[in-house]
């Protein structure tokens, strides 16, 4: 570290770590994820909307998720009472998939997005590649479906 | 006061993210500027200081050796401790920044009476590796809100850190060990009575700051959460320039950002440059082969000296009456 | 010499100090026995030193100079460009307190300023003040504080409590010298003529005379002459040294302690011996008769010039390459700095050993050798024969000077040597030795009389250690490569751990050391009976008595002899 431009190169170093993000994402324009609510199901829906607030499932559809399955595996209780006053039935794979049926382009997009990970799929049900809008009513044959 | 102050700082930091953007909704200014601004004034003041420390010369080897010298092959050289070639001092360097080895040396000395012990003491050690690792892991795992798509390597850093599969969200293992080490740090400040003693109020501010760091970002994962996806859109657009309105994310991710422009504001010109500083520490790194290799000192210059002319001048009398022999050059030339 | 109070008084200190009031706030008390004499105008004077006059620290006026705070923040920016490593410690340092515990001082006297973090903050609080935006903002807040008379008493007095010794250097992460910190502080006073008397005297007498103890060339001739008259009379050999002697192979260079006071003389006795039994091409010089450096422990360029004197002399008388004795600081100026003072050496040729022919690649540059490296080379090539038991009335422990441990790394070699002339070695405790070694507690310049008490506190736990040894495995001698510690160590171990004795390796080597097959020698390098003499005249003297007995025995079957009854 005693010549000049060892440490001319020791800064550079230090800021092309600190330069990588704008490095790598030079030129990009669009970092949305751009997730899509173009299904069959919703398509039909009268009023589109989902159980609880936009807001709050973007935020909290994780901690949603995990009251139900301890309140469906531990307490037996299927019935979920959303803030309006609605009943539905705690079922990831009949309530949530029923409408969001286009798991790769809905689900998967912002996960794979934000690379947050996710274990739903090692139990649940999952999109079948050939037929997408057929929900496979339990995932153990397609466990970790290859995905495109 | 050197503890309240520094507290007081950072709590002021929190309200004054929070209610500028809970009330006064300026998330242009937290969301947007206040983000750029500290990280050119991170990168310039990284710059500027490391700029300053290399242009001060070295003027002499000074490594620290800890070990074991090079000098016959019979004798095993202690090749990380007492380095004598580049790559000796490349492995001492990396034992140093990544594994800490000379906190892993410290020890702690008691007496009683007239009679000194020493036990071994990791403490200060550990904690000191349960931050900074821990601190590391949890940069990297950022970087997932600035890559699109997010390379593999972070993808399962990430799941490594959140093996455990506690919770949901999954609970990270950086998140509880940065929480730990620095209240480790910061503990120990206040109950060794020497470090408390030592301790001023720089010392407290970025372990309050770090601390309030970490504990919004924790609880913008376990209690007021934001939408990540939202938050990477943001972050995306802030590094590709292409700036996304920020105002529908939640409070506590602009009480979070803005610690941390705080911090990256704060970095440059404190005591934190002991990260980059520690590669320029010539106790360190530099090669125990001064004998071997001659090292230049840039601003070596000559000095007055007596010189044995003078000398011979001032005893040769005396040399002579004892039989010394006078050196007949140097007389006459002198003479 | 001031009167050190009792053990007991000593050692009531805490390491737990009262740490109620700020350490900025602790005014500091100039305590009799814990400092030293303030330097004398006149060694000031002849090395062109600034700010010669007369005055003590223990006054209330030092006699500064109107625009002495000017002077010493020119001076600290100075030496903030010069000094990578000034400017770094003063920014990096996180105040961790790993360093805090590792002070010989700090161990010795409870004082929280000589955690070696704390001694730094003194001068970093003023880096701070005049040096960093922050601290002219912020003030004591941020740690900064103005310079003041208090402030550069309180410098004065806490950088002549640090022996620069390094060890806390091992210990800080980012490899923090307190040395370092302190030979600026020391520099920065040096501006101002505040030296001690200790320190500037002998750099004075060598600059003038070759060496710190002042000797002129006929003193050091009959001083010599005279060793070798004691050493004659131990092994029968006549020694001729040489002096100032063109076209000498090697040039010789000790510490001056070593021919000028016991029990250093006797380790020269032993260089010289054993240069006789080889028949080593050498010479001493009484114009570079010092390899000591005290001119270290003022500024860096005195250092510098009292250097010059060794390769000058080299030079002059035409050598091949430098040899260098037992020392301590000495061996850090040569290892670390020599050569870039006063280098490159490119008339001198790398050093070869004319015994072995090792060459010496690690002395490629400096051209100068540790004499511990060219003794363990000849034993490693079985070219010394020696009677071990020779020294067993020695029960042997090793003491690895500071500067030899942290500044260079000579750790093997000679402890390679003790084990091959003693029987009896023992290490003193790990935490102690080595890279860990602790300080003599009188080095850098402090090895006065007057700051005695500051010595036997400074020195504690070194002699803490080799009391445990004493204890532990009877051991009677702490052997050590070092002047200072040879000098000073004597009244340490007297004070804490009567009955160990100070030596250099190379009296023990000299002891050891079979010249021939006739060398039957009785005595010592002290002139102290060898175990084997004792051991014979015991066994002369029982047989004589038990012939005594015997023939009284047979007298007494005759008739009783007159007098029996006393």
């Amino acid at each position: 570290m005693t010549k000049k431009w060892t440490i001319g190169i020791f800064v550079v170093i230090l800021i092309g770590i600190f330069a990588i993000p704008f490095l790598v994402n030079a030129g990009r324009v669009d970092g949305d994820p751009d997730v899509s609510l173009d299904t069959p199901q919703i398509n039909a829906l009268e009023v589109k909307e989902c159980i609880e607030p936009t807001d709050y499932m973007r935020e909290s559809h994780m901690v949603l998720l995990d009251e139900w399955r301890n309140s469906v595996v531990r307490d037996g209780n299927y019935e979920y009472r959303s803030q309006s006053g609605q009943i539905y039935e705690m079922s990831l794979d009949e309530t949530c998939l029923g409408c969001h049926s286009n798991q790769a382009d809905f689900c998967d997009k912002c996960h794979e997005y934000s690379s947050v990970d996710l274990y739903c799929w090692q139990c649940h049900g999952t999109i079948d590649e050939e037929n997408p809008n057929a929900v496979i009513e339990n995932g153990d044959d397609v466990l970790f479906t290859e995905k495109a | 006061m050197k503890v309240v102050g520094p507290l007081i700082v950072v709590l002021a930091l929190v309200g004054i993210a929070w209610c500028c953007t809970e009330y006064l909704h300026w998330y242009a200014l937290f969301g947007l500027v206040i983000p750029y601004v500290a990280f050119a004034l991170f990168i310039i003041g990284l710059i500027v200081r490391i700029v300053r420390w290399a242009r001060s010369a070295v003027p002499f080897r000074i490594p620290t050796t800890c070990g074991q010298q090079k000098s016959f092959s019979w004798i095993k050289q202690a090749k990380l401790d007492n380095p004598s070639s580049k790559a000796g001092v490349f492995g001492r360097m990396v034992l140093e920044v990544l594994t800490f080895r000379s906190l892993f040396r410290n020890n702690k000395v008691e007496k009683r009476d007239s009679k000194l012990g020493y036990t071994s003491a990791k403490w200060l050690f550990i904690g000191a590796l349960l931050f900074h690792w821990s601190m590391l892991i949890i940069i990297l795992r950022h970087m997932r809100l600035v890559l699109d798509p997010v390379p593999q390597f972070f993808q399962i850093l990430e799941q490594a850190d959140g093996f455990l599969q506690i919770g949901l969200p999954l609970l990270y293992i950086s998140d509880v060990l940065i929480v730990v080490g620095l209240g480790f740090l910061l503990a120990r400040r206040f109950a060794i009575k020497k470090v408390r003693y030592i301790s001023l109020s720089v010392d407290f501010f970025p372990l309050f700051l770090l601390l309030g760091i970490a504990i919004s970002g924790i609880i913008m994962r376990y209690g007021f959460r934001v939408d990540v996806a939202g938050v990477k859109e943001v972050m995306l657009g802030l590094v590709t320039f292409h700036p996304v309105p920020a105002d529908q994310l939640s409070t506590i991710l602009f009480v979070h950002l803005f610690l941390v422009c705080t911090l990256m504001v704060y970095f440059p010109w404190s005591k934190l440059m002991h990260a980059p500083g520690v590669f320029f520490s010539p106790t360190r790194n530099l090669a125990n082969n001064s004998r071997a290799v001659r090292h230049v000192n840039p601003w070596n210059y000559p000095v007055k000296v007596h010189t044995y002319a003078e000398y011979q001048e001032e005893y040769g009398e005396k040399m002579k009456s004892v039989g010394l022999p006078l050196d007949p050059e140097v007389v006459s030339t002198n003479g | 010499m001031a009167k050190v109070p009792p053990e007991k008084e000593l050692v009531s200190y805490s390491l737990k100090p009262d740490t109620t009031a700020e350490w900025m706030d602790t005014p500091t008390e100039f305590r009799e026995g814990m400092f030293c004499h303030a330097a004398k105008p006149k060694d000031l004077e002849t090395v062109d030193f600034p700010f010669p006059h007369k005055w003590s620290p223990s006054d209330e006026d030092w006699g500064l100079p109107e625009n002495w705070k000017e002077i010493i923040l020119d001076g600290m920016k100075d030496r903030l460009d010069k000094y990578r490593s000034f400017r770094l410690f003063m920014d990096v340092c996180v105040r961790c307190g790993a360093c805090a515990d590792k002070c010989h001082f700090f161990m010795g006297t409870g004082d929280p300023k000589n955690m070696p973090v704390l001694r730094a903050e003194l001068l970093r609080s003023i880096y701070r003040r005049y040096f960093t935006t922050s601290g002219k903002l912020f003030g004591k807040l941020v740690g900064a504080r103005d310079l003041t008379e208090d402030v550069l008493k309180e410098w004065w007095y806490y950088f002549f409590q640090c022996t620069e010794c390094r060890r806390c250097s091992a210990f800080c992460p980012y490899g923090i010298d307190q040395a370092e910190i302190t030979i600026m502080g020391r520099e920065l006073i040096n501006l101002l003529g505040l030296n001690t008397e200790w320190i500037s005297g002998p750099v004075a007498n060598c600059y003038m005379k070759g060496n710190h103890v002042g000797l002129e060339p006929q003193t050091i001739v009959s001083n010599i002459e005279f060793l070798m008259e004691d050493l004659e009379d131990i092994t029968g050999k006549h020694i001729e040294p040489s002096f100032n002697r063109k076209g000498a192979e090697i040039l010789f260079v000790v510490p001056s302690g070593d021919y000028y006071a016991d029990p250093g003389i006797y380790t020269f006795m032993g260089y010289l011996l054993l240069f006789d039994h080889l028949g080593l091409d050498y010479t001493l010089s009484t114009y570079a008769s010092e390899g000591g450096n005290f001119g270290f422990f003022t500024t860096n360029e005195m250092a510098k010039r009292l250097n010059s004197k060794i390769y000058a002399e080299a030079k002059r008388l035409g050598v091949k390459w430098i040899l260098g004795g037992e020392c301590g600081h000495m061996w850090r100026v040569m290892n670390q700095y020599m050569d870039t003072w006063n280098g490159p050496a490119d008339f001198l040729e790398v050093p070869k050993s004319p015994i072995t022919g090792t060459v010496f690649e690690n002395a490629a540059s400096t051209k100068m050798i540790h004499i511990t490296e060219f003794t363990a080379d000849l034993i490693y090539h079985n070219k010394l024969k020696f009677d071990k038991s020779r020294n067993d009335h020695l029960v042997v422990t090793y003491h690895d000077s500071c500067n030899t441990a942290r500044a260079m790394g000579l750790l093997e070699e000679p402890r390679y040597i003790l084990k091959a002339i003693c029987n009896n070695f023992y290490e003193m405790p790990e935490e102690t030795i080595r890279e860990k070694t602790l300080c003599c507690g009188s080095g850098s310049g402090l090895n006065a009389g007057e700051d005695m008490e500051l010595r036997m506190r400074g020195g504690f736990p070194r002699a803490e250690a080799v009391r445990e040894v004493r204890d532990k495995y009877g051991v009677n001698t702490l052997t050590n490569i070092c002047a200072i510690d040879r000098a000073s160590f004597p009244a340490l171990m007297d004070y804490w751990v009567p009955g160990v004795r100070v030596a250099g390796v190379h009296e023990l080597v000299a002891n050891a050391l079979i010249l021939d097959e006739n060398d039957d020698r009785q005595l010592d390098m002290r002139m102290e009976e060898l175990p084997s003499a004792v051991a014979k005249r015991e066994a002369e003297a029982a047989r004589a008595a038990e012939e005594a007995a015997k023939a009284a025995e047979a007298q007494s079957d005759g008739e009783p002899k007159e007098g029996d009854a006393e």
